[in-house]
């Protein structure tokens, strides 16, 4: 009797423990310190999450389907230094949408590589992040671009401009957020992704075009990669050429933490959003208190393994691996 | 039947033969390109070669033995901080005052401790909780990452010892000290593949994990062992390194597990673990230092390295793709 019980408690802790996790948190830093529920303090949080949860959210679709995609953080830096410098030389008009093409035409490169050729996405993506690096050192001659006039532009709109009064980077990623949510759950499109990941034999047998499915997904994460570049660009107005460097690891740890598989085939967008702001949260609950900005990385790795820990073990029906 | 015998030869010595198209592609270009007088085959530029390649050389080495076991490891670019801050640090501890120069024996076997110990770390949650070793590597790499900015906050952690720089900047039979500890360590772990149980079981749990189970090896004690070697080579490379420069920032070895990857994979090491060898490592690591230095030789720009690196990386991975006979029978969609 007190076993089912214990197992029933398991399940419902590995189905929804990440999101008694975040309440968890949520509780533990409103009491520490009053400042954390108030509404500047959950605003400038997600504000400041917005960037790395943009392009988490493209990365769920590439989770989901089985892949890896190292290479977000260097396409990030990529985007932002050409938009930037696309707007001094075409104006902003012309300079989002050619910086949103050629970071498309990057996506598209790998997911042309990862869906069609069928290379293994970890080291294609591994390649690729050396390859964008080296293709934003070279396009920037490895200078730090910078808008010239940066008091006669409406270009700082995406990053630091607001309307009702709430911050344009998180209403940018609540509409993504929203959009990709309902594409993955809710169209024929997003059950292929799932099957595409779950099983890619059964999806095969049953007509699922894989290569087109990964493709997509590809591009998907790449025009959210796109739409950070654009946010980060437009906040800072000025950039350094290695502004996304290691975003990629940070990224997937949100994705892990949110409850998709590495294996592909499970994970939702509300799930990631709720890895990204646990994240921010963590960091902004550890300021808060006082503590070095450092803990916040030892918190995030115990919190990760855990979280997969639990995943899996409710799955296997017991804690600890014998073998 | 010749067709069969280069599939199977070629993905062992095609980086070797990539290495030495390398140095006739740098010599030739560079004749007519370079502006430096010294031929690029020169003597000395070899040998600062393998010295340079030495820090990431030693950890690809250990990274060889993890992905033929089938795992991998994101941690060590952290691991070799944290082993570099602990040799510095513990050097300047007063419980070790009165020992003279013999506190660079502590402190090496420190540090090397310190190394082996999180990758025991490692290895034992990968095994125990049998989470994915890119998971559980992930999360240290950033939880090691956080170790490393307690001991010092965001300053670097220096310490100056001549007899110690000495040691690492000393040459014998004409190669420097870490060349020496980048041969010792391809070789140790050559023999350790080649001749020992532990190693062959290593590549029988890669190639078929449920298969080794099946027949009686017990497969996470020899995953902890590897993480405890690899552990051990990042801490051996970090005090390598950081005996000749005596200065650790927190925020060194990041992206080096990515450098190490790419260096294994390169050599011919398949990411699904079960084949690999170091010496293709070695390999790896030696073409990609060379074309750092030749790039820079011939006057290219230094960004390019990493743009041709990386699609280097995904060309062999096309060509491995094509030459391989279980790709080719893959169901077809």
């Amino acid at each position: 009797m007190a076993n089912i019980a214990s197992k029933q408690v398991l399940t419902v802790l590995g189905k929804q423990g990440i999101l008694i996790a975040f309440v968890l948190f949520m509780v533990i830093f409103s009491l520490a310190n009053s400042n954390f529920l108030s509404l500047d303090n959950l605003q400038s949080v997600i504000r400041s999450s917005a960037i790395l949860g943009v392009m988490a959210l493209g990365v769920t679709f590439v989770v989901i389907s089985g892949n890896l995609d190292l290479s977000v953080g260097s396409m990030m830096s990529f985007s932002t230094i050409v938009v930037l410098d696309l707007h001094d030389k075409l104006g902003p008009n012309l300079a989002i949408p050619t910086m949103y093409l050629m970071t498309l035409g990057l996506g598209g490169f790998i997911g042309y590589l990862v869906g069609y050729l069928r290379l293994n996405s970890l080291i294609v993506t591994l390649g690729m992040l050396s390859a964008i690096h080296g293709l934003t050192l070279t396009y920037s001659g490895g200078q730090n671009m910078d808008i010239a006039d940066k008091s006669n532009t409406w270009f700082g709109f995406f990053g630091r401009g607001e309307i009702f009064g709430l911050p344009v980077p998180i209403i940018l990623f609540i509409l993504l957020a929203a959009f990709l949510g309902v594409l993955l759950a809710k169209t024929p499109f997003g059950r292929k992704v799932y099957a595409v990941g779950g099983n890619p034999t059964a999806a095969a047998f049953s007509g699922i075009p894989r290569a087109r499915t990964v493709f997509t997904c590809y591009l998907i994460s790449a025009f959210c990669v796109a739409t950070a570049g654009l946010i980060q660009a437009s906040r800072s107005m000025g950039s350094q050429n290695t502004v996304g460097q290691g975003l990629e690891l940070e990224v997937l740890a949100a994705v892990i933490l949110g409850g998709a598989s590495l294996l592909g085939g499970s994970g939702t967008i509300f799930k990631t959003v709720i890895g990204i702001l646990i994240l921010g949260f963590i960091q902004n609950g550890l300021l808060l208190m006082g503590w070095p900005f450092y803990v916040q990385f030892v918190i995030t790795w115990i919190i990760i393994i855990l979280a997969v820990w639990l995943d899996i073990s409710v799955k296997r029906g017991k804690l600890w691996v014998s073998n | 039947m010749i067709s069969e015998f280069i599939k199977r030869n070629l993905s062992t010595s095609a980086i070797w033969l990539f290495i030495i198209f390398e140095l006739l592609f740098f010599s030739i270009a560079g004749h007519y390109l370079s502006f430096s007088d010294g031929a690029f085959m020169d003597l000395n530029n070899m040998l600062l070669l393998l010295n340079q390649s030495a820090p990431i050389g030693i950890i690809a080495v250990g990274m060889t033995l993890i992905m033929v076991n089938g795992n991998i490891d994101l941690s060590v670019g952290a691991v070799f901080a944290i082993a570099g801050i602990v040799m510095l640090d513990s050097m300047t501890w007063p419980v070790f005052a009165g020992l003279g120069d013999w506190v660079i024996v502590v402190s090496w076997t420190l540090a090397l401790l310190a190394g082996a110990l999180l990758g025991a770390l490692n290895g034992l949650i990968v095994w125990k909780t049998g989470v994915d070793a890119f998971i559980v590597t992930l999360g240290s790499m950033l939880g090691y990452r956080g170790l490393v900015f307690m001991f010092n906050g965001e300053n670097p952690t220096s310490h100056l010892n001549w007899t110690l720089i000495d040691f690492a900047e000393a040459q014998f039979l004409g190669f420097n000290t870490a060349t020496w500890f980048l041969a010792a360590s391809v070789l140790v772990i050559w023999l350790v593949t080649r001749y020992t149980v532990h190693g062959r079981n290593a590549y029988a749990i890669g190639n078929n994990r449920n298969a080794a189970v099946n027949a009686g090896i017990r497969v996470g004690p020899h995953m902890v062992i590897n993480f405890v070697i690899i552990g051990f080579l990042a801490a051996l490379s970090s005090v390598v390194f950081y005996s000749g420069s005596g200065s650790v920032n927190p925020n060194d070895g990041q992206l080096y597990e990515l450098w190490v990857i790419t260096a294994v994979v390169l050599g011919g090491t398949k990411l699904a673990g079960g084949s690999g060898s170091v010496i293709g490592t070695l390999g790896g690591v030696i073409a990609i230092q060379l074309l750092r230095k030749g790039l820079g030789y011939i006057g290219a720009d230094t960004s390019t390295v990493n743009l041709v690196i990386g699609l280097i990386l995904i060309v062999v991975l096309f060509i491995d793709r094509q030459l391989n006979v279980k790709g080719a029978q893959e169901l077809r969609v």
